[in-house]
């Protein structure tokens, strides 16, 4: 019996063992509570929220936490700083997701076809790869925004765009080494075509990187949208975008620390349960990967 | 050696050459026209026709590429729309200003992150350990603009210990020489005015530590699973068994070897730093690069924005590279890959 | 070593905490050992402000923060009063006007030197004005020169003569009763020719001229340095040193004067006057600004080139709150297109009141019965006239929502803002208007006048309406004020039911200083004028 095969048999139900390493496993699980928390509170934000985020109530502005019926105060403009924290979780969910989903969809693909095929092909991708790689990150983002044109879905499609490096990266790797694997060439023997060994056999089995890379991916997502909004490049007013509240409340840190400080906790316990997550899954699913 | 080098080199000059043309033709496919945004308003048809020949956008889109590769091969980026000025002179005002940041975030990140990193690994699953961990897990995921603000509000507003931005006590009034302005107060130190280098100091404190968090926790975590991996090696027990003291072992023979990919990291984070600065020069009014080329996209100033974008890669790539030669000196694995 | 190493750091730590202490404890000694000099002269005063001056060539700007460091450089041949409106000579001694009326003649002042040691003569005058109109002048393209433009001067001046070395004449198109009050903005400054021949295209980075202040130098984006002009022909300056320093945030720049750290500040947030009112050491100096913040309807483009809906955007937008959330205590509402301290101000107007009932049915009736989607423009930067034009803009768009108006709010960044709303590219969009030379004209024609429509446009509504027009044309050649008094108060009327803007509220102007500073007075057309300007030791 090859190596192989005996992986094969222990992998039988993979998901039922992986979930149950996953619930060994603290760090990640720390990380999907707070994660199960934040999507719970993005999916029923309408329902939980004491207030209308985007009513404004002059007369009651910068009230402080705790009093008159404002669990955590009201902002500049008298709206209900909970209510808008709830919404805000909703947003910051559906950055991380259409975000990552761009970047994964495309890097995958390119890491794919790039692999798969070799020769000239991958050498102009991955020339390709490394010119975008030049641009440091952030500046890639703020340019490809700013021609564009400012605007929430504007600053996803950027932050998905100059991720796509990162998952080709990933994914080129794993298919490298899947590609010469026994399964792989046993399949190609019995005729299997390009595409079918592709998605069904080769795809599957770089999960693992995938999903490690892209978990920590809508982590980031999450911050770099909420940079962008900060600079007046993402989301904009009145919408209840965490990065653009603390943009909006700059001028209050001598006045009303609850502006400033309640979105900033918000996005880094979000981003911290991906961040969780990812490590977490990272110990689980590939050893060899740890830091 | 000397082989490697050029190698890599050479290998850096496509890279160069596609950053160039992505640039102009990112700016060149944006919609405006930059001869009709230049001069504004009272601008007659002539007037427009003739800058725009003057600028070369009447010719063909290939032409002008190729116009534009001559120009930036002579490091000449053309004008800033907004202040008339030379793209390289206003670059210049305000590179000083932000390498000078980004250097003392390093050193801050760098000589934290490794003591944090070295004590975490040596005290593994200790209360030390866990918490140096948690905290970075924290910094990576803080935004660190609100980190910023936190701080300005904390020690700047509250305590009243640090000043709210700018790089020196403005009543210290000195012609900068070189922009460094460390470099350029250092002198005054022998000339009884000490507190001018240490107000620029003491204005450092703040930036330098928004701006090297990230970079921070990323060291802190690269040193200790570098430093795990190296405990426990055999020459180390060797080493160890000989009766040297824990602490020479730890600093002076493990530590060293450990430190091979926390100097690749160290390299790549000073090149995001560079960029990176855009937030924290924004909120503590830092007269640098990253705010200039903030104001510069938002104005679609391209001529600035083209300039700004190939100095800063050209300088990310560098320093990459160097990173690269580095750890293939020390490590001379690398180059027979 | 790590024992060597936390040394290091605890030293440089309290190193760091301890200059921040020490700085307050010298200047209290400085200030005990210079009790003794009883003078004015001496010192250096910063004057803290949110944005850098684009360039420094004051023909060449539209900016405050431009004309701030100008005005330092820069003399011109009448100048205002402090605080107040009326003209005073300056380098030039007297005026004459001929009996038609279309020849002003100059008599200069002998004597007087610009900072590179050239002379101030005729020529200097003729060169400084020259080159903003003569389209033949060597230095015509070194332009835009935008006030020109922005101040109709091109139908105003036909041609400038130097007479003899001290004389020069102005040959007029027309008579124009606000020409002479146009000669003391700063696009009339008189700057060096030799200098600017010097410079060249640099010649915006330094700036030479007869004033108070000579340039020294300017770290973009953070500050700009003038030493005193020891040999200014008016009277003695007093400061040493004058430096303007940027700080963006409204909130730093409170923070550094309550540390000490600047000495005057610009642009106050409105919610810190209170503190900064009662604060121990700091002053507040405040006057009625010169100046409106309006909304601006492109008349140019549906749905604002119907009158009706216009005034349903009057009706709609409740004045009260915006003021009462955005200026606090240092606006007032507005209802007429002048501040209410200009001559001419019609009180007998009465503003459209807050009834979106009513600007309900006056949509209806134009055709929008279920209201429309529409962008508001905001201004990126604090104004004298709108402390924070985002702010306003969120307060119109929960407003407007009540009566079926989807507001999306849009901003740039300044510099963009002003170009791309003056050739019209907005919807609606906010601005104002900070008076420039006291006289209606200089808002009616410049704001709303048919001419002025034209892009690059001060008539940013593009409202286009012939009886206003020839209303303000009357009232530019008569000389006589109670008539041109009477034609400002039909204009106004014609504009309140138009409605071409939304006006938004005059601001109440704020400069808060350090006790210490003295002889700073606050003038109605917004300049920052530190030649009487002295500190208490």
């Amino acid at each position: 019996m090859s190596e192989a095969q005996i992986k094969e048999i222990k992998n039988e139900n993979p998901l039922s063992e992986h979930w149950y390493q996953l619930r060994k496993n603290k760090t990640a699980m720390t990380g999907l509570v707070i994660i199960a928390l934040f999507i719970l509170i993005g999916i029923f934000a309408p329902l939980i929220s004491p207030m209308d985020p985007l009513e404004q109530n002059i007369e009651f502005r910068k009230t402080a936490p705790l009093t008159g019926g404002y669990l955590l105060g009201t902002d500049d403009l008298g709206r209900d700083m909970l209510s808008r924290l709830l919404y805000g979780a909703r947003i910051s969910m559906i950055i991380g997701v259409i975000s990552v989903s761009i970047s994964l969809v495309f890097g995958s693909a390119i890491g794919l076809i790039s692999a798969y095929y070799g020769g000239i092909v991958d050498k102009i991708v991955m020339r390709l790869i490394d010119i975008m790689l030049a641009f440091p990150y952030i500046l890639l983002t703020i340019v490809i925004v700013a021609v564009l044109g400012p605007s929430l879905m504007n600053a996803m499609v950027a932050i998905g765009i100059s991720q796509i490096p990162r998952y080709s990266r990933v994914v080129r790797a794993s298919v490298l080494a899947e590609k010469e694997s026994d399964y792989v060439l046993a399949e190609r023997a019995l005729g299997a075509g390009d595409l079918e060994l592709m998605f069904k056999s080769i795809l599957p089995n770089c999960l693992a990187p995938i999903s490690v890379q892209a978990t920590l991916g809508i982590g980031t997502a999450i911050l770099d949208s909420a940079a962008l909004s900060f600079l007046g490049l993402g989301a904009q007013p009145p919408t209840p975008e965490w990065g653009l509240m603390i943009a909006s409340s700059k001028e209050f840190i001598t006045s009303a620390w609850w502006i400033v400080t309640f979105p900033g906790i918000a996005t880094l316990l979000s981003v911290l349960g991906f961040n969780l997550l990812g490590d977490g899954l990272r110990d689980i699913l590939d050893p060899r990967m740890r830091d | 050696m000397l082989k490697y080098i050029l190698k890599r080199l050479a290998l850096l000059l496509p890279t160069l050459f596609g950053v160039v043309t992505l640039v102009f033709f990112m700016i060149a496919l944006a919609p405006g026209d930059p001869a009709r945004v230049m001069l504004g308003e009272r601008a007659s048809k002539e007037k427009i026709e003739r800058l725009r020949a003057d600028l070369g956008l009447d010719k063909p889109m290939s032409e002008q590429y190729t116009l534009y590769l001559k120009r930036v091969v002579h490091l000449d980026f053309g004008k800033s729309i907004k202040s008339g000025q030379p793209v390289m002179s206003e670059i210049r005002e305000r590179f000083p200003a932000t390498v000078e940041l980004a250097f003392c975030a390093m050193i801050f990140a760098t000589l934290l992150g490794v003591w944090i990193g070295v004590l975490s690994a040596t005290r593994k699953n200790s209360w030390v350990d866990l918490t140096s961990m948690v905290g970075a897990l924290f910094g990576v995921s803080m935004p660190v603009f609100w980190l910023a603000l936190v701080m300005i509000m904390i020690f700047s507003v509250g305590l009243n210990m640090f000043p709210t931005g700018g790089r020196i006590n403005i009543r210290y009034y000195f012609t900068p020489e070189t922009n460094f302005y460390l470099i350029d107060t250092f002198k005054y130190l022998f000339r009884g005015k000490p507190e001018y280098f240490l107000s620029a100091l003491h204005h450092l404190v703040l930036p330098s530590i928004a701006l090297g968090t990230i970079p921070l926790a990323i060291i802190a975590r690269t040193t200790r699973s570098s430093m795990l991996e190296v405990l426990t090696q055999d020459y180390i027990k060797t080493v160890r068994s000989s009766g040297i003291k824990e602490g020479r072992v730890i600093y002076r023979y493990a530590l060293r070897n450990a430190l091979l990919p926390v100097i690749t990291v160290i390299g790549l984070q000073f090149g995001l730093l560079l960029s990176g600065a855009i937030l924290t020069e924004t909120i503590f009014a830092w007269p640098g690069i990253g705010k200039w080329l903030y104001q510069a996209i938002s104005a679609r100033d391209y001529p600035a924005v083209q300039g700004g974008i190939i100095i800063i890669s050209t300088c990310f790539v560098l320093i990459n590279l160097v990173v690269d030669i580095l750890y293939s000196v020390i490590n001379p694995k690398v180059r027979l890959q | 070593m790590k024992k060597a190493l936390m040394m290091l750091l605890a030293v440089l730590i309290s190193g760091l905490v301890f200059t921040g202490c020490e700085k307050k404890a010298s200047a209290s000694t400085e200030t005990t050992a210079a009790a003794a000099v009883d003078s004015k002269a001496g010192g250096t005063l910063i004057f803290a402000r949110s944005g850098d001056s684009v360039g420094l060539d004051p023909g060449r700007e539209t900016d405050g923060e431009s004309f701030y460091g100008s005005t330092a450089v820069y003399d011109t041949l009448v100048e205002f009063i402090p605080g107040q409106t009326a003209v005073r000579p300056a380098l030039a001694e007297s005026w004459s006007f001929s009996d038609d009326g279309l020849t002003v003649t100059f008599k200069l002042r002998q004597g007087v030197k610009f900072h590179d040691g050239t002379d101030f003569n005729a020529d200097a005058v003729v060169y400084s004005f020259a080159r903003q109109f003569k389209k033949d002048h060597p230095d015509y393209d070194k332009g835009p020169w935008k006030y020109w433009g922005y101040m109709d001067m091109d139908n105003i001046v036909g041609d400038v003569i130097a007479v003899d070395e001290y004389t020069v004449a102005f040959k007029l198109l027309k008579k124009e009763a606000p020409f002479i009050a146009n000669l003391a903005m700063d696009f009339a400054s008189i700057v060096s020719p030799t200098a600017a021949a010097q410079y060249g295209e640099e010649f915006t980075n330094h700036p030479v001229g007869t004033g108070p202040f000579k340039f020294v130098s300017w770290i973009k984006d953070d500050s700009i340095v003038f030493e005193k002009n020891a040999d200014y022909w008016g009277n003695e300056v007093y400061l040493d040193r004058l430096i303007l320093k940027v700080i963006p945030d409204a909130t730093a720049r409170w923070l550094a004067l309550q540390k000490g750290e600047v000495d005057v500040i610009d642009f106050p947030s409105p919610e810190d006057l209170a503190e900064m009112k009662s604060a121990e050491g700091i002053k507040v100096l405040q006057q009625e600004g010169l100046n409106v913040g309006y909304l601006a309807l492109n008349c140019d483009k549906a749905p604002y080139d119907n009158k009706l809906v216009r005034q349903a955007m009057n009706y709609a937008i409740d004045r009260d709150e915006i003021v009462a959330a955005v200026y606090g205590e240092a606006g007032a509402v507005a209802k007429n297109p002048l501040p209410p301290t200009m001559w001419s101000y019609n009180d007998d107007i009465k503003a459209y009141p807050y009834d979106p009932a009513k600007a309900k049915a006056l949509l209806a009736e134009a055709g929008y019965p279920n209201g429309f989607d529409t962008e508001i423009w905001a201004m990126p930067v604090a104004r004298p006239y709108n402390p924070n034009g985002k702010k306003v803009a969120e307060v119109m768009q929960a407003q407007l929502a009540k009566v079926g108006v989807n507001v999306e709010i849009i901003s740039y960044e300044w510099g963009t803002y002003l170009d791309k709303t003056d050739q019209g590219e907005h919807q609606a969009a906010m601005l104002g208007w900070t008076g420039d030379n006291g006289d209606p004209d200089n808002f009616l024609w410049v704001l709303l006048s048919e001419p002025a429509a034209i892009p690059p446009a001060g008539n940013i509504a593009f409202w286009k309406n012939a009886e206003f027009t020839e209303l303000c044309a009357k009232a530019k050649e008569e000389m006589d004020q109670a008539k041109r008094t009477e034609y400002y108060r039909q204009a106004q009327e014609i504009f309140h039911e138009e409605a071409p803007w939304v006006p938004i509220a005059h601001s109440v102007v704020s400069v808060p200083m350090k006790d210490s500073v003295k002889g700073f007075t606050i003038y109605p057309t917004g300049k920052r004028v530190f030649t009487e300007v002295w500190i208490e030791k």
